[in-house]
């Protein structure tokens, strides 16, 4: 996506000659925008990587951090739905919290925990529960409002939360504890370094994931989406199944997110499904920068690090999230693009996508 | 056989009788101008057959399958393309990413994600921005377009999908004069692959355009034939000159 010296052939022959002196030198400046999105990338990933060498031995750190780098599959898992394709999802800690139970009880029933087979299956209930919920809320003849995709996954989310508040079989109110390790042979995660690596690893492998679809083709038709729906449909798109599609994927990411999240906490309650987590990974997203994928991630890091300071203070802790409310209600007044929208340009955050190629 | 067959076709919004049994022929290759008084059913019309809403009664057959109650997807797919009367440019999107979503848009998902197979489009993309005098323009923002040249893109757009029958909705809508008449001449070479038909209040610009025209009034088809005949025509006149 950098590199402008892609192949010149195509067009370049007839525009050059018809445009006048400027034209071309003109488009030509136009066009250099600056790009900031790969800086950021690398700032976070080279802090990420950094992070567990500095901060060593400090084991409550490492697990804020890792806690960080598993809520921000979370805020991903929003992005997709509503940065990317426009879909207000208030209820994505469902698919979260309901992977993470799943593995909970394969852990505690079934005694397996082994990672090639508890992950996946943890994406494959995210992915296939989004799916049930994408069927349900965007597949009708009528392209569904926002509202009713809102009102229903919000819905979901807290109809869920009481469900499993009111089950014995899955530890009612109180949750699962003692969640078994996540294992591979005879390796166990416990916290620390080493389930932090686990944790930004395959956060990298999402979110190169999620990159690589924003970029796409597919991530353009997203954009074109967002901008003017039923064009897309006059065009010729499923808009809705596409939806659907990345609604599901999303899912499968929360999924994943929950599963992570529960071995690594070794707890998973009815809390970590509802609204209350739901309406967490929104404000992740947006406080961020939705749309840009590593604005959420830096969401979460700032929201969750910020909570952990604060929360020691005592004078602070009983108003923090009145405090957080209120930051929320700023920005998104006044930043909707969120924190990176500040240094970033509509440009590069839309995307662009198919660009003209000139040699000279 | 006739591309495009409309029969019977009846549209009522509450009291209102916006079309009221319609029918219409229209033949492959041809241009064929739909005009009338305002609120005689051009517009209406015109979303029927490109599915922005459902008649209530009648059939429209196109290309031999019967799409009065497909899905705008479904009829893009069938090869009918409509150009808005409200341009509807991607104004966020540049000049080039609004053809492009145009142009692959029967692309199938894994095509989609293989991002290699722009550039395959490229020379197709640049060809339809040449004609369209875009080609300048093609990394700006389709919203900094100028309105005629947002009416132009919205053209390309609509061709870019390869269709068979174009509908344009007012295409020279708020243009210039001088632009109208680049409008007229840029349509001309699309007769060779594609049907169009053309809802416009111009009168000149459709005399100078099509082969055929249907006149509506009151959600009746009032007179149609070729543009000689319509001209004669008593009724047609009888109409454009007391309510026009």
């Amino acid at each position: 996506m950098l590199s402008e010296a892609g192949s010149g052939a195509g067009v370049t022959a007839g525009g050059a000659g018809r445009s006048g002196a400027d034209g071309p030198r003109q488009a030509e400046r136009k066009r250099a925008f600056r790009r900031v999105l790969p800086f950021v990338e690398g700032a976070t990933l080279l802090l990420a990587l950094a992070a567990p060498v500095v901060l060593g031995e400090q084991t409550n750190l490492i697990t804020l951090l890792t806690n960080v780098l598993i809520l921000s599959l979370l805020a991903i898992s929003f992005d997709l739905c509503w940065g990317l394709s426009g879909i207000m999802s208030f209820g994505q800690a469902l698919f979260f919290g309901v992977a993470g139970y799943a593995i909970a009880l394969v852990g505690r029933d079934l005694g397996f925990s082994e990672l090639w087979g508890t992950l996946p299956l943890a994406m494959l209930v995210g992915f296939v529960l989004a799916g049930l919920f994408a069927a349900f809320l965007l597949l009708g003849r009528k392209p569904p409002t926002s509202i009713f995709v809102a009102l229903g996954t919000l819905t979901g989310s807290y109809a869920a939360e009481r469900l499993v508040s009111g089950w014995q079989y899955v530890g009612a109110g109180n949750g699962l504890s003692a969640v078994k390790l996540l294992k591979i042979g005879d390796y166990e995660f416990v916290e620390g370094t080493a389930f932090y690596s686990l944790a930004l690893g395959i956060l990298l492998l999402v979110y190169a994931g999620a990159r690589f679809l924003k970029q796409s083709q597919l991530g353009l038709v997203l954009a074109g989406m967002r901008q003017n729906e039923e064009r897309l449909a006059f065009l010729g798109y499923r808009v809705q199944l596409f939806k659907a599609l990345v609604f599901s994927l999303a899912g499968m990411v929360a999924g994943l997110g929950g599963a992570l999240y529960s071995y690594h906490q070794g707890f998973i309650g009815p809390g970590n499904m509802g609204p209350g987590l739901s309406t967490a990974a929104v404000i992740y997203c947006l406080f961020g920068g939705s749309g840009t994928l590593i604005g959420p991630i830096l969401g979460t890091a700032v929201v969750e690090i910020l909570t952990y300071v604060l929360a020691d203070q005592a004078a602070i802790k009983a108003i923090w999230p009145v405090i957080l409310g209120l930051v929320l209600l700023v920005v998104v007044m006044f930043q909707p693009k969120g924190i990176l929208g500040l240094f970033l340009s509509d440009r590069e955050r839309i995307g662009s996508y198919g660009r003209r190629r000139r040699d000279g | 056989m006739a591309l495009l067959e409309i029969r019977g076709l009846r549209k009522t919004f509450r009291t209102l009788r916006a079309l009221d049994g319609v029918d219409i022929d229209v033949r492959a290759g041809t241009f064929h101008g739909l005009i009338g008084p305002n609120g005689s059913g051009k517009s209406t019309l015109l979303k029927a057959i490109a599915g922005d809403h459902f008649a209530d009664e009648g059939t429209i057959v196109f290309d031999g399958g019967d799409i009065t109650r497909a899905t705008p997807y479904e009829r893009a797919r069938a090869g009918l393309s409509l150009k808005f009367q409200i341009t509807a440019v991607l104004p966020e999107l540049s000049v080039y990413d609004n053809v492009l979503l145009a142009r692959q848009s029967g692309d199938s998902l894994a095509k989609l994600l293989m991002s290699s197979s722009r550039r395959r489009l490229d020379g197709e993309i640049g060809a339809l921005l040449e004609r369209f005098r875009l080609i300048d323009r093609a990394d700006d923002l389709a919203g900094e377009l100028s309105h005629g040249q947002q009416q132009w893109l919205e053209i390309a757009m609509a061709l870019a999908l390869g269709p068979k029958l174009l509908l344009l909705d007012e295409p020279t809508g708020g243009m210039s004069p001088e632009e109208r008449r680049a409008t007229g001449r840029l349509l001309e070479p699309i007769k060779a692959h594609c049907t169009l038909i053309i809802v416009e209040h111009d009168l000149h610009f459709i005399r100078d355009i099509c082969d055929h025209l249907t006149v509506l009034d009151q959600g009746k088809v009032l007179d149609q034939g070729d543009v000689e005949t319509i001209q004669r025509s008593p009724k047609v006149q009888q109409v454009f000159t007391t309510r026009v």
